[in-house]
């Protein structure tokens, strides 16, 4: 369910600097997709003010078009540009039909609503495509592995991951502060009506903030999903990592996004690696293994703890 | 109100008439169903003291069900195999006896509630929703990756635990002891909702600044009733264990906190009977539309969100009419 | 001269580049109305947030009843005693005029956590609540729900739930805001009596109420105080003309 590639915490005694550069790059990949995910929500959230659970629908839609079309295909860039599509196409569908709908109401009202898109999504997809996982997989040219310079054997895909991961920060960056759009998306979080009346339509702008962030989530979806199995509920725990993730960094910031996923993603990584041997230091093996183990599934969660007591309103979020 | 009262007096009867019926004509499966019926209602009526009075939308009660749960089958599997839980610095041992069950998971539901709480109440609005949904996670995934107590597989229980004087084996007389539960529960937060309490945690939700003014802390008020809440969904939670006698991760998961808010919605927000009349209702389509297709969770969603978008008050809301001032 | 029931001393508060109050002094004695009044963006709220608690100056200090509050919370210096109404009215509007003033009475009782008994049931706290409805005008509204209420009568229910406090300062902003002339006069009579009982600060827009309650008048402009004195003196300082009387006239 979570994509911590997993190398052996149990058995491994010592911990090589190899082993250590290999988790951080997989930090940094599981960072980066969560940062593709989590875009899209602050966007939608500081924009219209929108909670969205259903994100997580559209990151499995994403996945699911991917191994539709690949599988038909045999082409991995029209997997991608199918997952786009599809994902951008079903969010501005739903914005459209019910989403737009709930801008003025209650959150309440929002959570109830796009819990509702979750049921109809999952078992839509269900319907479709059956109970059983598809299997996305990585084109020839991406696959194999590359040596980094201190000789580390790295997956090529997950580097590439990072760097499709990198480019679209790089895009957000100068989408939001650059670009008309930019500038309407960043008028439309501080003053609604103000837009409004310059003329902006805001209405198609809403639509279009909701697609592109449907888009993102697809991407990551597709992604993800030639390193794991494609199938119904993968999203949902990832949206839940997504909203640690911008509770962490604050909820409408891009750059609270980034630095959120890129923490969240490392300790994650590192703490599933690094746990389970300082506990060996003063316990035994199997038992150190366990409480390790255990505690790094919980760390992100303390991290966001620690983040929430100490600014409530995340590391980049607006003071109140 | 008048109308309210009766419709919530018809509700209760119709959940005791039905696994009654069922008991003479020898259909234990439906006095199961109403048993559910009873003890997520519960749940509910335990969220809605957060959620209805306090507008607390809590998207994480999974975890106080799920430590309900796994309070039930941490006693009681260790009843069963003679193994102490605990042996220095006191020897602890496991129980299956139903009432002090309970204690410790109303105890242990509430302290996880103090601290959960203490921790998202410092936040509002959609934060609040997202973290308590992050801690529910928490748990969840802690309880997959403990081995000590099943891991992803769960805890099974091979009989029910006891209640003194009572068979609860028996479908009908275990239905009994959840259905006086959940009265007792929906007394109590009927009192609640009536006491300077809750009255100061319903001013609290509608204008905080309001009840500050006047010298009250609206986060202590929100605290104290998101301890209650967590409470009694915790006992709901190691009902729920006993009535499968199983315990799983699943308890914990984010769906069954979506499904607990869904109860309260269904039957009416603010509604003291709405998670009665939302909980009958989400059984009676999981086990109607279940029987004619496989996918029954897309009705439910489209049920959902025409509720949510065209019918504010569930399903009290639309049988009695507008909320009125109760004096 | 007797000692000051309220008092700031230096209040300093900075938005960003805007600063919303600088060097605010001044007091409340017993038995007077001290009015401050000010054109819009003249910085009243932000005074009033950081007397009632809420907003924390950047400088200076606010002290009520000899000690010093700063640091307090709102709730704790509601407990002290200190009575705040609300410009734009901060009522439970799902709930009935009386649930409003029995949550002042519950807060005066100092806590609210009586689980069991029925707060409306409670005699103590409905003659409370009760009583502060009759001295407003309110008491045949009591079963009213609060949305239903007219914006004078809102008015008229702040100023009851601040009464059920029974405090030993009142704050009030704005109490006259939208009320008609006839409701205005009746709360400026009402006033007139209250400051017996407790001294008054109070933020106003309405010139004839001010004028003919205030035993004190401070102007604020820029978050400065620019002024302070008598009604007299006021109507006479130049500068006050220039800067608040001239733009309102």
């Amino acid at each position: 369910m979570r994509y911590r590639a997993a190398p052996g915490t149990g058995g491994a005694s010592t911990l090589t600097t190899i082993l250590f550069i290999e988790q951080v790059l997989n930090g940094l990949q599981f960072g980066v997709m969560l940062f593709v995910m989590a875009a899209g929500l602050t966007l939608v959230f500081g924009v219209m003010g929108l909670i969205n659970l259903a994100h997580g629908s559209l990151y499995m839609v994403g996945a699911f078009a991917a191994a539709a079309v690949a599988g038909a295909t045999g082409s991995f860039v029209l997997a991608l540009g199918a997952a786009l599509a599809a994902a951008a196409g079903a969010g501005a569908l739903v914005e459209l039909l019910v989403i737009r709908r709930l801008y003025d109401r209650e959150h309440l009202d929002q959570v109830l609503a796009t819990f509702a898109l979750i049921l109809i999504f999952s078992e839509g997809t269900r319907w479709m495509f059956g109970s059983f996982p598809l299997y996305l997989d990585i084109p020839d040219a991406l696959s194999g592995v590359v040596t980094l310079p201190g000789g580390i054997q790295y997956s090529l895909y997950r580097l590439v991951i990072i760097g499709i991961g990198l480019g679209i920060a790089g895009f957000l960056f100068w989408l939001i502060s650059r670009t008309r759009l930019g500038i309407r998306i960043r008028a439309g979080e501080s003053d609604r009506e103000m837009i409004a009346a310059l003329g902006v339509d805001i209405s198609k702008l809403y639509t279009l903030v909701f697609a592109l962030g449907a888009a993102l989530a697809g991407l990551a979806g597709a992604l993800v999903g030639a390193i794991q199995s494609v199938q119904v509920g993968m999203g949902e725990p990832v949206l839940i990592l997504a909203f640690v993730v911008i509770v962490i960094g604050g909820i409408g910031s891009i750059k609270g996004a980034f630095v959120g996923a890129l923490m969240v993603g490392l300790t994650d990584t590192l703490g599933g690696l690094l746990l389970p041997g300082f506990f060996r230091l003063f316990m035994e093996n199997a038992a150190a293994t366990s409480t390790g183990s255990a505690l790094a599934s919980m760390l992100i969660y303390i991290l966001m703890a620690v983040v929430l007591v100490w600014r409530p309103q995340g590391l980049f979020g607006p003071q109140t | 109100m008048k109308r309210e009262m009766l419709i919530n007096a018809a509700l209760m009867a119709g959940l005791l008439v039905v696994p009654l019926w069922a008991w003479a004509v020898d259909e234990p499966f439906t006095i199961t169903l109403a048993t559910r019926v009873a003890i997520l209602a519960l749940a509910a009526v335990g969220l809605n003291i957060a959620l209805g009075i306090g507008g607390l939308v809590s998207l994480g009660h999974a975890a106080f069900f799920g430590i309900g749960g796994y309070a039930m089958g941490i006693l009681a599997s260790h009843a069963q195999t003679y193994d102490p839980i605990m042996q220095w610095p006191l020897l602890v041992e496991g129980t299956k006896v139903m009432p002090v069950i309970w204690i410790v998971a109303v105890l242990a539901a509430a302290l996880a509630a103090l601290v959960i709480g203490a921790l998202s109440l410092r936040t509002s609005g959609v934060y609040f929703i997202m973290i308590t949904l992050a801690f529910g996670q928490m748990l969840y995934f802690f309880a997959i990756s403990w081995p000590a107590y099943g891991g992803e597989d769960g805890l099974s229980i091979y009989v029910r635990n006891d209640f003194p004087l009572l068979n609860t084996l028996d479908p009908i007389q275990f239905f009994a002891i959840c259905f006086a539960l959940l009265a007792l529960a929906l007394w109590f937060s009927a009192r609640l909702a009536a006491s300077p309490f809750g009255l100061a945690l319903n001013a609290a939700r509608q204008t905080p600044q309001r009840v500050e003014a006047v010298g009250l802390s609206p986060f202590r008020l929100r605290l104290a009733a998101f301890v209650l809440s967590g409470a009694i969904t915790g006992l709901a939670g190691a009902l729920f264990a006993d009535l499968n006698r199983f315990v799983s991760p699943v308890m914990f998961s984010w769906q069954t906190s979506g499904e607990i808010i869904v109860f309260i919605i269904l039957g009416g927000v603010g509604r003291l009977y709405g998670p009665v009349a939302g909980a009958a209702l989400f059984i009676t389509l999981e086990h109607f539309l279940g029987e004619v297709s496989d996918y029954w969770h897309i009705f439910l969603g489209l049920l959902l969100l025409a509720v949510v978008l065209f019918a504010r008050g569930g399903v009290i809301g639309t049988l009695a009419g507008r909320k009125v001032a109760h004096d | 001269m007797t000692e000051p029931v309220l008092a700031t001393h230096g209040l300093t508060k900075r938005f960003g580049a805007v600063t919303a109050c600088e060097g605010v002094s001044l007091d409340l004695r017993p038995g007077e109305i001290h009015a401050v009044i000010g054109p819009n963006g003249a910085g009243k709220s932000t005074l009033i947030g950081q007397i009632c608690g809420g907003i924390a100056p950047d400088n200076g200090t606010v002290s009520f009843l000899g000690r010093d509050v700063t640091g307090l919370s709102t709730a704790a210096r509601a407990r002290m005693g200190m009575g705040r109404t609300f410009q734009i009215s901060a009522l439970a509007m799902e709930d009935t005029v009386l649930q409003n003033a029995v949550l002042g009475a519950v807060g005066a009782r100092g806590g609210a956590f009586s689980l069991f008994r029925r707060a409306l049931a409670d005699s103590d706290l409905r003659q409370r609540a009760t009583a502060a409805l009759e001295r407003v005008g309110l008491a045949d509204h009591a079963a009213t729900r609060t949305a239903e209420l007219s914006h004078g009568q809102r008015r008229q229910l702040e100023v009851a739930v601040a009464l059920t406090l029974a405090p030993r300062a009142f704050v009030m902003d704005e109490p006259m805001a939208g009320m008609g002339s006839e409701g205005s006069k009746r709360m400026t009579a009402f006033l007139d009596e209250l400051r017996a009982e407790a001294p008054i600060l109070l933020v106003e827009h309405d010139m004839d109420a001010v004028f003919a309650l205030a035993d004190r008048l401070s102007v604020l402009v820029y978050g400065r105080v620019i002024a302070s004195g008598t009604v007299e003196e006021i109507r006479a300082d130049a500068r006050v003309r220039a800067a608040y009387l001239g733009e309102s006239a």
